[in-house]
């Protein structure tokens, strides 16, 4: 425990030598860092503080230095996310290629792949999208049909996602592609790294119930990709696959951490929109599923503590589907409580007569409903759990 | 606070699900019901738990216990509820030496605590008066009378409370029904002029009584605590019980959901395993969640007790809620999802079903916990 609290007063020396005072502080939608070719920096201050956790290794704190990361141990990244918080620094930068691609690289890829790709991702040079669902496979996934067809050094590839997160806004595309249309469905599919900076990819927005655009197609069109591109051998690509999608449960299991509505409490809004009496929230019913949604988000957290305690750092395995499950349903619960507790006045669109505060929740909870969709929907997060957890039959 | 084990609890908890097991099944709790059991516990499985050192668990050292703390207990309450094992383990080993080392004075500590510590003293907690857990609504009255006090009034649900050889019992001194001061801690022999136990069978199988106080005559020496701040020790001794209850109830509720789990395994209807229909599948899954938050709030809570955390009280408000609603649920499911056979007295999972009901209104249901833990957070 010496090494940890020596570790805790270095973390904190160098928190607040470095973070410049605005990285300090709740972030605001339009200076979220996500990275990239074309990364704009709307605050200057965010640009500088990414260079600096870049240079340090903490944009990905776990990771070998020699892809760019800090080599720090599960312990000493738990320490070093605590002095953030502590310092209220925010994240210098958000990233699939983080949360997502970079695990499964690190478990599956080449020396050669590591290399070119592990230390762009640590300093924001590259921001990747998942390409993953298509038209006719969202929750049967391994149905998917974009074909990858080997003819020399290079694969072929043709094909249409959907539901690609920023992808008018990537630079790469992690890819589930068809390599062998002939065997059983998981069996025939490869993983593959595609620059998009190529004229066969299209990428369209797609407007959601939120009025935002955060999902697109993605048209590839005899797009040649090298063969180097390949992660983990052909037709392996269903293993990755999984465990890339673990990852990504842990990620959106984690929103409502994440996102910011949260900074007042259910029971303040309560208060303020729906009155008092007694010191206390006035409507016993309302009182009663905000102490409800409390003790349930708390719990939450306690097994999300205790399952990263067992887990020492390691892979989060089927577990990953009960949080992204359980997370993702709180947190639309959240938003519908937010909605009981603001009344009409979180049923403004835009414009007068609604406080921008307002808006945003009406725009977020109108999000959320993507929560248990999105990354595995709630049903398919339950089979994983009856199937892989519970050992129930097919 | 680490939400994992470490190796001596690890082990605690490994030889209490040995030993429920092989000692303790639920068809002992079905026997001890079928006899009409006097004690309503087997006198001599207290004895082998007084022998292992769990009746003195929270005993300190000086007075023949293990000082073990909350955690330890709560793992053993939680082997004891994976076979619905029916034993003074609540009442005294948790509430009775709580109370005595939380409020008493030299004198009752090591009158009662070596003899409790060796499982050879049973207590029990009259608190009790209507249908519905209200610590602070008491109206039995606490008299000054002739330098001492004089006990009237009538105690419902009293856990073990037909056997216990000392009461403790909440009374008001002053004030009114409702109001938190003016409560007093009295410790009662069980036996004494003008007390009149009636024991209550549950549908649970499980021990209580309801006891009569008609101008019961106390000197000063039985006050536990202080005059009229009762509550002060009434309060952590009620997060206690809902800390230790909950351990009790997630491994009652662990237990029947795994067997529940096996059930939709073996049974076959339509030619294949009735696990194999989603609308089953679904169900048992989200069942397995509620019972992962349960067991991280239940650590939380016996951790947070032990450590004399800020927060403990909202923890065991929490554990309480949750393992309430967890054991609810699964009871409900499991008989559900047995079926025809779940409905048999023959078949235990009803046993599960009857015990969750009655731990679920023990100290508390879950919309009482949640309306603490809202006042705990000033909303």
């Amino acid at each position: 425990m010496q090494d940890a609290a020596a570790f805790r007063a270095e973390a904190r020396a160098w928190l607040e030598a470095n973070c410049p005072a605005s990285m300090r502080g709740p972030m605001p939608d339009d200076e979220i860092v996500w990275g990239g070719r074309r990364a704009s920096f709307k605050n200057p201050e965010s640009k500088l503080w990414l260079e600096r956790m870049a240079a340090q290794g903490w944009t990905v704190p776990t990771w070998p230095r020699a892809y760019g990361g800090g080599g720090l141990t599960a312990a000493e990244a738990r320490i070093l996310d605590e002095e953030m918080r502590r310092l209220n620094c925010r994240s210098p930068l958000q990233s699939f290629g983080i949360w997502m691609l970079g695990p499964v690289l690190l478990e599956y890829g080449s020396e050669a792949q590591k290399e070119a790709h592990l230390p762009r991702i640590a300093r924001g040079e590259i921001r990747w999208c998942q390409g993953y669902s298509e038209p006719e496979a969202g929750s049967d996934l391994a149905g998917l049909k974009t074909r990858a067809v080997l003819q020399g050094e290079h694969f072929l590839v043709n094909g249409h996602k959907i539901w690609t997160s920023y992808a008018n806004l990537a630079d790469w595309i992690f890819c589930l592609v068809r390599t062998d249309p002939t065997a059983k469905k998981h069996e025939g599919i490869s993983f593959l790294l595609i620059d998009m900076d190529d004229p066969g990819i299209r990428t369209r927005p797609i407007q959601l119930i939120s009025g935002a655009s955060p999902f697109c197609e993605t048209f590839i069109e005899n797009v040649r990709v090298p063969q180097e591109n390949l992660v983990g051998g052909l037709n392996n690509g269903w293993t990755i696959a999984k465990k890339l999608l673990e990852h990504e449960r842990k990620m959106i299991a984690s929103i409502g951490e994440r996102q910011r509505g949260a900074e007042r409490s259910l029971s303040e809004f309560a208060k303020t929109y729906a009155g008092t009496r007694d010191r206390r929230i006035a409507d016993a019913v309302l009182r009663d599923r905000i102490a409800q949604q409390e003790i349930d988000q708390r719990a939450f957290q306690l097994t999300q503590r205790r399952a990263a305690e067992e887990a020492k750092g390691g892979s989060p395995g089927p577990a990953s589907a009960m949080f992204k499950y359980y997370g993702t349903e709180l947190n639309k619960r959240k938003f519908e409580l937010l909605l009981q507790c603001l009344g009409t006045q979180a049923l403004g669109w835009e414009g007068d007569g609604f406080a921008a505060d307002e808006l945003r929740i009406t725009r977020e909870w109108l999000r959320s409903k993507a929560n248990s969709i999105e990354g595995g929907t709630s049903e398919i997060q339950l089979n994983i759990i009856a199937k892989r957890v519970l050992g129930l039959p097919d | 606070m680490a939400l994992t084990l470490a190796a001596d609890a690890a082990l605690i908890r490994d030889t209490a699900l040995d030993f429920f097991a092989k000692r303790s099944p639920v068809g002992a709790l079905r026997k001890l019901r079928d006899d009409k059991d006097a004690l309503g516990f087997s006198l001599p499985l207290w004895r082998q738990m007084g022998e292992l050192g769990w009746a003195g668990f929270l005993v300190p050292e000086t007075y023949g216990g293990a000082g073990f703390g909350c955690l330890g207990l709560g793992l053993v309450l939680e082997g004891a509820g994976r076979t619905l094992a029916a034993t003074p383990l609540l009442a005294t080993a948790l509430l009775g030496a709580s109370a005595l080392t939380l409020a008493g004075g030299d004198r009752q500590k090591s009158e009662h605590l070596p003899a409790l510590a060796k499982g050879e003293l049973l207590l029990a907690l009259a608190l009790e008066e209507g249908a519905h857990h209200a610590p602070y609504r008491i109206a039995t009255a606490a008299r000054h009378d002739d330098g001492g006090f004089r006990l009237d009034g009538e105690k419902r649900f009293v856990l073990d409370g037909h056997i216990a050889d000392l009461l403790i019992v909440v009374a008001r001194s002053s004030g009114e029904s409702g109001d938190r001061r003016g409560l007093t801690l009295f410790l009662v022999p069980g036996d004494a002029a003008g007390v009149t136990r009636t024991r209550t069978r549950m549908v649970d199988s499980r021990n209580a009584a309801t006891i009569r106080f008609d101008g019961v005559l106390l000197g000063e020496e039985a006050v536990l605590g202080r005059v009229d701040e009762g509550a002060e020790v009434l309060d952590p001794l009620l997060d206690r019980a809902c800390a230790g209850l909950a351990a009790e109830m997630l491994g009652s509720a662990a237990e029947a959901f795994e067997r529940t789990v096996q059930y939709l395994k073996d049974r076959r209807q339509f030619g294949v395993p009735i696990g194999s229909f989603q609308a089953l599948k679904h169900r048992a899954a989200a069942m397995f969640c509620e019972i992962e938050l349960t067991r991280s709030a239940v650590l939380a809570a016996l951790t947070a007790i032990d450590a004399g955390a800020q927060d403990a009280s909202g923890l065991a408000s929490l554990a309480k809620a949750k393992a309430g609603d967890a054991f609810f649920l699964i009871g409900n499911e499991g008989v559900q999802m047995h079926g025809g056979i779940g409905m048999t007295d023959e078949h235990e999972i009803g046993f599960f079903l009857k015990r969750a009901r009655v731990a679920q209104a023990s100290f508390g249901d879950s919309a009482f916990h949640r309306d603490r833990y809202a006042e705990l957070g000033g909303y």
